[in-house]
Formats: structure tokens, sequence, C-alpha cells
């Protein structure tokens, strides 16, 4: 019996084994042996950042060619070069990823229930998306500090985790667990390609911002004295902080919460702050850039939306080439905004910093002449950004308008901006009610001239920042209201002599929500004047656009401007994209800026991915929950005022810069006076209605 | 023989981890997250249908004709052993696909008391082929159904503060235990 058994048992072993050995040679399934090899030199934590299922996993995607030698988010340089060292590929640095808290709320949010359940994020948001009133922010039980396998996250003193970038991988475990997203895991690169969306804690000013820059944050930073932190906060949305911080409407502070409460904090006197502080230092600050693509891309148009784009191309690795028409970087920047709103040399400054990143330049080349989209593919560009914004003025369509003397205000600024002779006489009529109409007024004054500024409608209704109103009053432009030309007369060497115009009335609103102006029949006037300069508008100059035949294979809207996908500017033509006043008509420097970091976005996931896309919870329109007018719980602080380098007495004779930065005292109040808003948090602080002093801020101390 | 009867006896009545107490093993140590529940009782559900249906056929033609049923026990595990080694490399030659989502979790199953308690029961009830097969899917699918349980419990309190000393394991026998009773109402509904 026990050897009947072991036969049976030995015979049934040995028929296994023999099937086994069989099995194995024929289902025999080959094996890279590099997969091994790969993973031995991964950081062995399973944890699952790279998206593989395990090292084992991320190994095989690697020897699969899936994945890149980077694979690994924890292991750092040095795993990555191991692993190319065993794939034979090429290795670039990695650009360093952290984990990045977009919540600024945590104590500071309003509870809308009491919660006593587990304490878990994920638990609470089970239960009607957690207790905060802020649909988006911060619950503030640290689920992420126990899902870290690393200890760099741990919640800091005002309720919302911190990272400890040091030590933190970019693994994602803490963004994973987060059910309110929101941990996001980003370098640089994806920094600057994110555009504001709905789920961001974007207070108010950010939502408003045509540039998106992150404001609040900036703001913070500068109230710890690191300038160098908050440029590099405005760095990632544009790239031109003195000039901005000079010129800007700052739309921004209109809607400031602290402006319900006494006036707006001045946003844009605190990015000046720190812009100057840097120019003044004398060193550049140090700017990343992506390790290189060599992927070349022309920008046709060297002003704020060309220089904006190129820039941030530049940051992302490219290779942009601006070619611009004028001999020198800058468009309305130069040649249209005066000396004393923007000095020159203040502008070269800052845009010879943004070529230094390594953006070449090919100046006085016409698009449509000396080169077009044809010629530029040829040439190996793979994307091509145009942005040659709108410098065609609109005409008056009176008698007599192509007289000597009779000029209209871009051409008149940009002869300033090129320093060559304008012929201005004693007496001077602006038309027009917008910023070019005030800065030919103002520019005029400093010639010497007795300025007149004629508009058809009223002081309410002009488009022009009140800012320059007030500045154009206080030097004495003279403002005729309610006027409209109907004709200039000009003597027999064609030179005009002067200037008929017609009262007018206001009506009903018209389509764009103004009082539509009427003339009151017989209250023509005559006035007399030597030059007349016109600023009723511009339109981007697209003739270059067509080819002799007249085709052109762009498209153009019915406002004259370059049509072009609203988010991802790529107009008809994939390779070809837009931005700036050619796709906006006249806008600000800022929308301009905005629309070349966006065009740039749009350009790198063309040339990588093939086709632009953006989210679809883009924040386009001001979030209604978050323009509350009632801000409970904060004191009043005074608005530092804006020192003035030149007075009134000197101004109108001067070219000289007039307004004057902050000094760092001032700039603290300023920072201090902002309330760090959130979607719906905001720093309450001091009692109402009662003055508090600068001492009183938390944020000093 | 009602096949109906058979499947709900096998999968709720005679439950082969809850009533049985078969497989504890992989049923405490696979139940942390419901993804890895599933795809372990899916390939408990595949080897023990294939388990059972070989040794029944070992039984038959190779020990019961012999009289060498006391080798039952050792018998089936090296046959089971064997298959399941036979059954990887097949199919990670044959089927790819399913081979990446059973893959680990088939050396997990080559010495599971689970897949040979199925293999023997059918035996002991004297269930012909087609019987052994409906039985085996079906304790199979019961597995699958105590682990899926187990795991959505335990995912749910991962969230809750638990004492330290009965985190992990600890918790799960509790739980176990409690599923288990709970199973109990199921008695006399089938044998």
């Amino acid at each position: 019996m026990i050897t009947a058994s072991v036969l049976v048992l030995f015979g049934i072993g040995l028929t296994a084994a023999i099937i086994l050995a069989v099995a194995s040679k024929m289902l025999y399934v080959y094996e890279d042996p590099r997969i091994a090899q790969v993973e031995s030199v991964l950081a062995g934590a399973n944890c699952g950042g790279c998206g593989y299922p395990g090292c084992a996993g991320a190994a095989q995607g690697v020897v699969e060619g899936k994945a890149g030698a980077t694979v690994c988010v924890i292991g750092g340089d040095e795993v990555a070069a191991n692993v190319a060292t065993i794939m034979g590929l090429e290795f670039s640095s990695m650009e360093k990823q952290f984990a990045f808290v977009d919540c600024t709320g945590g104590s500071r949010a309003e509870d809308v229930y009491i919660y006593e359940g587990a304490k878990d994020c994920r638990a609470q948001h089970l239960l009607y998306n957690g207790s905060k009133l802020c649909p988006e922010g911060c619950l503030g039980f640290g689920t992420c500090v126990g899902a870290c396998q690393f200890g760099a996250i741990e919640m800091g003193p005002n309720g919302y985790p911190v990272v400890n970038p040091e030590l933190c991988t970019a693994c994602g475990g803490c963004a994973q667990v987060c059910p309110r997203g929101v941990i996001t895991i980003w370098g640089m690169s994806a920094r600057i390609m994110h555009l504001n969306e709905t789920t961001d804690c974007l207070a108010p000013c950010r939502q408003r911002c045509p540039g998106e820059i992150n404001i609040p944050r900036y703001i913070e930073q500068a109230s710890r004295g690191d300038y160098a932190g908050a440029l590099g906060t405005i760095r990632e949305r544009i790239p031109m902080p003195l000039s901005i911080g000079r010129i800007c409407p700052h739309p921004c502070e209109g809607v400031c919460r602290r402006g319900h409460v006494d006036e707006p904090v001045g946003i844009n006197m605190v990015k000046r702050f720190v812009a100057d502080w840097e120019m003044n230092s004398g060193q550049r600050l140090p700017i990343s850039c992506a390790p290189d693509t060599g992927r070349k891309v022309a920008v046709v148009g060297g002003g704020p939306a060309g220089l904006s784009c190129a820039y941030f191309l530049r940051r992302l690795g490219h290779s942009p080439t601006i070619f611009e028409s004028m001999p020198k970087l800058g468009g309305q920047l130069r040649y249209g905004i005066p000396e004393y709103r923007l000095p020159k040399n203040v502008l070269d400054w800052e845009i010879e910093g943004i070529l230094n990143l390594g953006i070449d330049v090919e100046h006085e080349k016409f698009f449509g002449k000396d080169f077009d989209l044809n010629s530029l593919t040829k040439d190996g560009f793979e994307a091509v950004f145009l942005g040659i914004g709108a410098w065609m003025n609109m005409n008056l369509r009176i008698d007599n308008e192509d007289s000597i003397g009779v000029e209209t205000g871009t051409e008149f600024l940009t002869k300033i901006g090129l320093g060559v002779e304008t012929g201005t006489g004693k007496k001077v009529v602006v038309i027009g009610g917008g910023n070019t109409a005030i800065d030919a007024a103002r520019t005029s004054v400093r010639l010497g001239a007795d300025v007149t500024l004629m508009y058809r409608r009223t002081r309410d209704e002009m488009p022009a920042n009140k800012e320059e109103i007030v500045a154009a009053e206080e030097e004495n432009v003279n403002f005729l209201y309610l006027a409209s030309p109907t004709r200039i007369i000009a003597d027999e060497s064609r030179k005009v002599t002067h200037i008929e115009y017609i009262q007018m009335k206001l009506g009903e609103p018209d389509a764009s929500g103004r009082r539509k102006p009427m003339p009151i029949q017989g209250s023509e006037k005559i006035l007399e004047v030597d030059n007349i300069y016109t600023a009723i508008g511009q339109k981007p100059e697209l003739s270059c656009l067509y080819d002799e035949s007249g085709a052109c294979t762009l498209e153009e809207t019915k406002w004259r401007t370059l049509g072009a996908h609203p988010d991802t500017l790529q107009t008809a033509m994939p390779n070809v994209f837009t931005g700036g006043d050619m796709h906006t008509g006249p806008a600000l420097v800022i929308t301009a800026l905005g629309e070349g970091r966006k065009a740039a976005r749009s350009i790198h996931q063309y040339i990588n991915e093939g086709t632009p896309h953006v989210s679809h919870k883009l924040q386009r329109d001001m979030i209604p929950y978050t323009m509350f007018t009632d801000v409970p719980d904060v004191g009043i602080r005074a608005r530092s005022k804006i020192p003035h380098l030149t007075e009134c007495n000197e101004r109108v004779c001067t070219f000289k810069e007039i307004e004057g930065a902050l000094n760092e005292e001032e700039a603290k109040h300023e920072t201090c006076r902002c309330l760090r808003c959130g979607l719906t948090c905001y720093n309450r602080d001091g009692s109402e209605n009662q003055e508090c002093l600068s001492g009183d801020c938390a944020k000093n101390q | 023989m009602d096949y109906f009867v058979l499947i709900i006896a096998a999968i709720f009545v005679n439950n082969i981890v809850l009533a049985q107490y078969l497989g504890n093993c992989p049923f405490i140590g696979t139940s942390k997250d419901s993804g890895v529940a599933m795809g372990m009782g899916l390939a408990v559900v595949f080897v023990a249908t294939l388990a059972a249906a070989i040794t029944w056929c070992v039984q038959k033609y190779l020990l019961a004709p012999n009289d060498l049923n006391y080798l039952q026990t050792i018998t089936f595990i090296l046959v089971i052993a064997s298959l399941v080694q036979f059954v990887e490399m097949f199919l990670k030659k044959a089927v790819p696909p399913l081979y990446r989502s059973l893959g680990i979790f088939l050396p997990l199953i080559t010495t599971n008391c689970a897949v040979l308690g199925i293999a023997i029961i059918c035996q002991r009830e004297e269930f012909s082929l087609v019987e052994t097969i409906i039985f085996s899917i079906a304790s199979g699918v019961g597995f699958m159904l105590a682990l899926v349980i187990l795991a959505g419990i335990r995912e749910r309190l991962d969230l809750a503060r638990v004492p330290v000393s009965l985190k992990g394991t600890p918790l799960a026998l509790i739980l176990a235990g409690l599923m288990s009773l709970a199973f109990f109402a199921f008695k006399g509904m089938a044998s």
C-alpha cells in the first residue's frame, strides 16, 4: 500500500512536472531583461505617483517606450539618469514639481453646519459636500497629511495644509485623497499653462484681472518682504511688471472687496513697488525656463501681446523669434504711451530682461512685405503668432480731413516716440475721448500748445481712465464736451486754419449702453486751430493678410479684427494663433499680455499634442457668489497716495515721469490692507468701521 | 437536483468563507480595497471552477477505479498547484489582458484552501460533473461576495477613528465574525 501510494504520487508529480516543463517551453513569453534592471534602479516606493501600477509597472512602461526616463516622480534626477543609462536615452533635467495648496481659507472659511463625525475630509465631503460655505476650499481635517508617505505636508496654523517643498516628492498621494481638489501637483510649466478655472481659489481681483495674475499671493509675499517671490508670482502671468505697474488702469481694484469697506487696495502700486525694487537693485532676478525643446515659433509683432507670447514660449522651452516692423520693440507701449507715463529707459530695461532669456528679434521686417505665413513655414517655424495690434485710425469722414496739420493721434504719438519733429503749433484740437486722445492732448501741452479736447458726449461717458482725465484737467487741457466736428477749413496752401463743430445733446442709450449724442441743428461754431489730432478709435490693419489676388486664408470678423477661438486663440489655420489688439480690437495692455500667454499655451499644446485644448471649467465671468458687497468685521485703513515726482507747474513743460512709486513703509501698509480674499473668505480683523493703525496689521508681526 | 437551490445554497447558506470558514487568509489579506477584492474574487471563481472540474476527473478516472481514495487530499493539492501554474503560463501567452487583471492573484490561489475545499466538497456530496461546475462557480461567487462586502466596509472604516489596538487585521476579524453571524440568517433556507 505504501509502495502503491508512493508510486501513484510520484507518477502524478512526474506527469505534472512534465506538463509544466513542456508548457513553460511552449508558452514562453519573452520578457525584456531591461525591465528588471530598470525596476532595480527605481525608487521602489510603489507610490503610484507615476500613474503606473507600482514600480514594476513603471519599469515595463519605460522599456515599452510609453514612459520616459523621468517616469519616477519621487526619484529625482539621479534615478532618471540611471534609467536613461540603462535605456540609452537622452535625459534632460526634470522640472522640479511639488504639491501646491490652492486654498487660503482654512479656519477663516465659514461653516454652514456643525460636523461631529469622523475627522476625515472624505467622510465629511460625503455629507452635503462638506461643512464649509466655500464649495471649493479646504475642509481642514488633514487627510492629505496622513496620505503623505514622506512627511512633507502638515496642517498649518491657519487651518489649511502647508507643503514643505524640500521633502515633497510630487508623488500625488495627497492630491488623490483630497475630495475638494485643493491640492495640485505642478511645476513651473504647469503653472504658466494654467488658465483660471471656476474651482480655483479666485479672489474677485484674480477673476477680474485680464492677465489672471495671482494678486492675493503676490501681495502676501510682498507683505512678508519676499519681493523676489512676489515678482516671481507676477512673472508667471505677465512678463512686464514695470510697465503694467505704471500704466495699467487696474480693473482689479474696481472689484476689490476692501472697496466695499473704504477704498480698494492699491494693487498696482504694490506691483510697481516690487518691480521698481528689482530695477533699482540693479540686478535682474533669474527667470527659470524649461529645458530647450529647439522648436521654432515665429512671433509677428513686438508689442505687449507678441512680447508676452515670446516670453512664455521661451519659458516653456521653445525658441521664439520676434518679427517687428518698427526699429524698436514695445509696440503701443513705446509708440503710443507717452514718456511721462512710461519712461523709455524703464521700458528698455524691461524688454532687455525679456530678450535675455534667449529670444531672437528681427527689426524692421514687415509682415506681408518682407515675409509671410508661407515663408515662415519654409524657414522651419512650426507655429506663428500674429499680434500686430490695432494701429489703423478711423476717419472723421468730414471735408478737408487730408489738410496739412490734421493727423491721427497715433501718428502724432508715434512721431514723438521715434523722436521725429511733429510741427505742433500753438493751438491744438484733439478729437476723441479715449486714452489715446488724452495722451495726445497731454503730449501737446508739453510741446507748449494750448489744447482743446473735443468729445461728443460728456465727461461721464468718456472711455479714458478717470485718473488720466483728472491729470489732463490739472494740466489745463480745455475740455469741450458735447461737440462734434463738422468741417475742417484750410487755406490755399491746404494748411488747416479753423475747425467747425456742432453742439450735441444726449438722446436715448444705444446698443453700447451709452446715451447716443444727437446734433442740435444750427448750433455750429468755428474755432481757430493750427493742428488737429483725431483719436476716435483704432482697428487692426489686416490688409497684410491678403495676397495680391485679394485672397486670405484667415478669417476677418465683422469688427475688422482677426477671428480666432476665444480661449485657444487658434485661427482658421491650425498653426496660426493670434492675440492682443489684433484679436480683441483696441483694449488694455494687460489684456494683450494675458492673450499672449494664452496663445503661448495653445502653441505649446499645438506643437506637443497636435491640438490646443481648454478645460470646460474655465472662468470667464465673475463668479456670482463671490461678488457680495457686505463685508463685515473689517477695520478701516486709509489708502496710500501715489506720490508725484513732478508737480503741476513743471508738468506742462517736461516729459519727465509724473507718478512715483511707494516707499517700502507705504508699500507694507498697502499690502497690509489686503484682505487675502478667497472665493468667499477674507481676513476679518479689527472692529467694524473703526480706524486701524498700521501697527495692528497681523501680517506685520 | 434543482440547480437553483444548489446555487443559492452555495452562495448564501453554505458560503465558503462565512459558513464553512475556508479561505480566511485571502479574505483578510485582500479585502482592503474593493477593486482588489473584485479581482481576487474573479480569480477564485475562475480557478475554483477549473480545479473542481479537473479534480473531479482525477477522482473519477484515477483514484476511484484504483481504490486510492485515501490519497485524495494530497493528490488534489498537487493537481491544483500544477494547474494554477499552468493556467498562469497559459494566460500570459494566450490571453494577456486577462493575465494582467488576474495575474497577481493567481500565485496567491495556488495553495488556497477555499479552492481545495470546493473540490473536496464536490466529491463528498458526490456531484455529477455539471453539478460540480455549477457548485464551484456559485461557491466562488459566494467568496467574491463576502470579500467585496468586507472590502467595502473596511474602506468606509478607514475614514473613521479606530482605537490603535484594533486597527487593521483585528478589526477585519471582528467584522468577519459579525458578517458570519449575519449570514447565519440564511441557515435553513436551502441545504
